[in-house]
Order: structure tokens, then sequence, then C-alpha cells
């Protein structure tokens, strides 16, 4: 007769973490940066067409690392949250916050049942306020925790490298070209040294609050990235 | 809504559209499903009158007058008809208001959520079809008196122009050339466009001349509404071209109109178009 071998919640749950930890720091980073006029997301994503960086709603917008298929499923899911309770209710109750409990919920109930693996992936929820001290970003993890950034952050990748080098240089009040340049040096900046990520492989989108549209998400393009980074 | 963890209907795959997704989860907010008893109910609810659109080269403009009517009496003198569907289109509501008001609130949400979902926006001629299709699922009432009779304008990037859309109730869509009118006072209005209408218009011509035809449709329509000088309620009017939609200001249509206004003081009937 052959014993099922004990296995400690503990090590179950680490096993499920370090698994999912794995899958997301295989992939390249995502850098969020707070700037003058908004949120600023960037990502190295060699691909225009596959996304890493998202409109949501008005302005709240979403950036994800780990495996595309299911961070696509979860922003999808958020796009229908939004507009649904955009739809319900109005453009305004939509917030950055109701989303990223729902996901911080979804997350945290799949990693937490024996049933499926865990979702290797990580997310930004940022939502851009009338002034910079109302802007929101939160990092969502894996396992559904939630946390709250202020000014700048980093994940995917070696996201502790790009972290340490985006809070050595961040100020408030960044203008734009100065914050693209900081994301982009930050997430060349690897554990085994600095690279410079070509202009055209990085996917560049703001939250910008003084767009007179209600929709405040802008994606770059790629001549507005190079223009930026080369000042 | 009350369970905070997302259903397993948002995470799964499918449709990029939003009204197939209202409909079959939240089916009490769709506007399809209702059923009246049976009779008329066309006099329970107001209803928008005229709206005109026009192209120039470059573009196109819409402008719907301010009145919304209740039988005899005037529901609204300040009713706002013209609405953005996205950057690059709008509608322009006649028929029943409260329905319409709904549909084109449906469909801004459809289109911006098929560009979200899909990350490029719909076609013209597709978004011209989703309006049909949203159109189509209100037959029922329409037969009932409640009818929903929209205008279609916008800016097709793939053809370079501005082009206008008419619908029947049964959703039945027909692409116009030049210019279009519907409503109670679409049938002068669209006079007054024929005689008026140039095809090297400027945006601001363009303007003038859509506001001289809902001045001739309020002119012969009680349910139009014409200009309202004590007040200063002026036509809604949006203008799109390919940089995108603007609603002008008020006081830009307010001066425009004033010009159309003073031109009428010599002669009511408006610009005398040349005999041959």
């Amino acid at each position: 007769m052959t014993m099922p071998f004990y296995v400690s919640p503990e090590q179950l749950m680490k096993d499920r973490a370090d698994f999912a930890r794995k899958g997301i720091a295989r992939g390249r980073g995502v850098a969020v940066v707070q700037y003058l006029d908004g949120v600023l997301f960037v990502s190295e994503n060699p691909s225009a067409a596959l996304h890493k960086i998202s409109e949501i709603y008005d302005r709240v917008a979403f950036a994800a690392v780990g495996r595309y298929n299911e961070f696509e499923n979860l922003r999808i899911a958020g796009v229908r949250l939004a507009d649904m309770r955009g739809y319900a209710y109005d453009r305004r109750d939509v917030t950055g916050r109701a989303l990223a409990n729902a996901y911080a919920q979804t997350l945290g109930t799949i990693f937490s049942s024996g049933g499926e693996k865990p979702y290797e992936v990580e997310l930004f929820v940022a939502e851009v306020g009338a002034t910079a001290a109302e802007d929101q970003i939160y990092r969502l993890t894996f396992d559904g925790q939630v946390a709250d950034e202020h000014g700048y952050a980093a994940m995917g990748g070696p996201a502790e490298s790009v972290t340490a080098h985006l809070a050595e240089n961040w100020t408030e009040g960044l203008d734009l070209a100065a914050a693209i340049k900081l994301a982009a040096a930050g997430l060349g900046h690897g554990e085994t040294g600095e690279r410079v990520i070509a202009s055209g492989d990085l996917e560049v989108a703001v939250l910008d609050r003084t767009r007179i549209q209600d929709r405040k998400f802008k994606r770059l393009s790629d001549a507005a990235v190079a223009e930026a980074l080369a000042t | 809504m009350t369970d905070a963890r997302l259903g397993p209907e948002y995470l799964r795959p499918g449709s990029s559209s939003f009204a197939d997704f209202l409909a079959a989860q939240a089916p009490e907010l769709a506007p399809h499903r209702r059923v009246l008893p049976p009779g008329s109910a066309a006099d329970i609810a107001p209803h928008g009158t005229t709206i005109v659109a026009a192209t120039f080269p470059g573009g196109v403009v819409m402008a719907g007058d301010r009145r919304a009517t209740m039988g005899n009496v005037i529901a609204q003198r300040d009713i706002q008809k013209v609405y953005p569907a996205d950057e690059y289109s709008c509608v322009g509501i006649a028929g029943t208001a409260g329905l319409s008001l709904e549909m084109v609130r449906l469909f801004q949400t459809e289109l911006e959520h098929y560009e979200k979902i899909e990350g490029s926006p719909l076609s013209m001629d597709g978004k011209a079809n989703r309006l049909s299709a949203l159109i189509r699922g209100n037959l029922g009432l329409a037969m009932q008196g409640l009818a929903v009779v929209p205008l279609f304008a916008g800016f097709d990037h793939d053809r370079g122009e501005g082009r206008i859309f008419s619908y029947d109730v049964t959703g039945g869509r027909y692409e116009e050339t030049a210019f279009h009118s519907v409503g109670s006072g679409s049938v002068f209005a669209r006079g007054s466009l024929k005689k008026l209408y140039r095809d090297d218009f400027t945006a601001e011509q363009c303007a003038i001349a859509v506001i001289q035809a809902l001045y001739d449709a309020a002119d012969d329509d009680s349910a139009t509404g014409g200009p309202d000088l004590t007040r200063r309620i002026f036509p809604v009017l949006n203008v799109i071209t390919a940089d995108g939609q603007e609603r002008w200001a008020d006081e830009v249509v307010a001066r425009l109109a004033d010009d159309v206004i003073a031109g009428r003081m010599q002669r009511p009937d408006g610009p005398a178009a040349p005999l041959n």
C-alpha cells in the first residue's frame, strides 16, 4: 500500500508561489512612472500587435507581465466589468479601486484553490486623478495581494534592479520626455548590467489628465517615443 | 455584482460586442426584451424631432434642433439630440426620446467596448451595421408607436471622407450622399438643403446651410424648435473631420444663427437660389 506524501500547507503555498514567480520573472518587465500630467506606462515589448498595456476605461488603464493568455483574459474581464458599471451607473462611477479589488479577489481565489494552477501574472491598475496627488497605482501579484504604489513601480523581468534604478532617479513633476527616458533606462537596468532598449521595442502609453476627451488613455507612436528619448 | 470575484462569464473568451454581453449577463438592462401591453404607446413619452447632416470636402456636419414634444406640449426646449458615438462619428436621434437616448448610450458603449477589446476601432460600415442591429431590436416597440430612427454620420478614414447613414424602424440601413435629414421636420429641411447645398462647402458654410435647413424645418413644422432668441438656445452642431469630432461652442453657433436670422429679417423665406 502506498502512503500519500504529507505536504504541509506552508510548503504547498510556497511551491505554488515559486511556480508563479518563475513564470513571471521569465518575461520582460513593465515600469509605471508618475509624471507631471498623469501616469506613464512603459514596457519592453517588440510586438506591435500583442499589447501589455491597455485602456480599461476613461481614467483607468492596465499593464501586465507574465503569461499572455492569462492576463489577456483578465484584461477583457476588466473591460467588461468597467463598461458594465459605466453603463449601469455612470461613467464617473468606474474606479480603479473597484477594478483592483475585483482582480485581487479573482487572483486570490485562483491561487488558493487547489483545483487550478495559479495565474503566472502580475498586474498594474492605475487611475489618473484631477491632480497628481489623486493618481492611484495598484500593483497586484499572482496571489491576489494588492499594493498601493506611489511615484514609480516596476514588475516582471529583473523587477528589483529596475525598481532600484527608478527609486534612485525619480523626482516629482517630471515632464513626459524625462519620464519616458527614466522608465526606458530603468527597464534596461538588469541584474547583469545595463543595455539600451531600442525605441521600436518599447510599448509606451499614458493616462494624460490634460486630454480634453473623457478617455484619458493614449498610446505613443514609435516616432514620438524616439523623439522623447532623443531629447 | 455582489460577489467581488469576477464571474466566469467575465473571464470567458468570446464576443467583442457589449450589447451581446449585456443581453446575456444583465438582460434587465438591455433595451431589447421589453414587452408592452397591446395598443399604442405613442403619446406617453416625449419625441425628438429634426436632425440634419451634410458632408463637405474633408468632413461632415450634423445638427439638431432643441425641441422635444409630447402631443401638443413642448416637453423640453433645450434637449440635446446630437451625440458623439465615438471620436469620429455621431448619432442624431429622432423618435421616442427616452428609448433613443438609451440606444445612444448602448451604441457608444458598444463602439468603445469593441475598440478596447480588439485594440482597433470598427470600420465606418461596421459601426453603421451595429447601429442597424440595435434599431432592429426595437421593432416591437416601434410598432406600438415608440419608434427610434437615428441618423448616423462620421468620418471614414479608409475612404478619407465624411459619410451619412439613415435608418428605418426595421433596422434597414441606407447610405446617403451629400446630405440627409430625419424627424418630423425633415421634409422641409431636405427641401431647403436641396436648394442650398454645394459640394465645395467649407465646414463653416456647411454649418450655415444646416442651420438654414433647421430654420426652414421650424418654419413649417410645429414640432421642430426654431432659434430661441430670448433664451439664446440654438441648435447643437457637431463637426467631424479626420482630426476628430468637435461640438461647436454655443457662442459660435449663436453667431452663425444670428447671421441667418439677420438675413431672414430681410427675406423671411431665406436665401433665394438661382432659377437656372
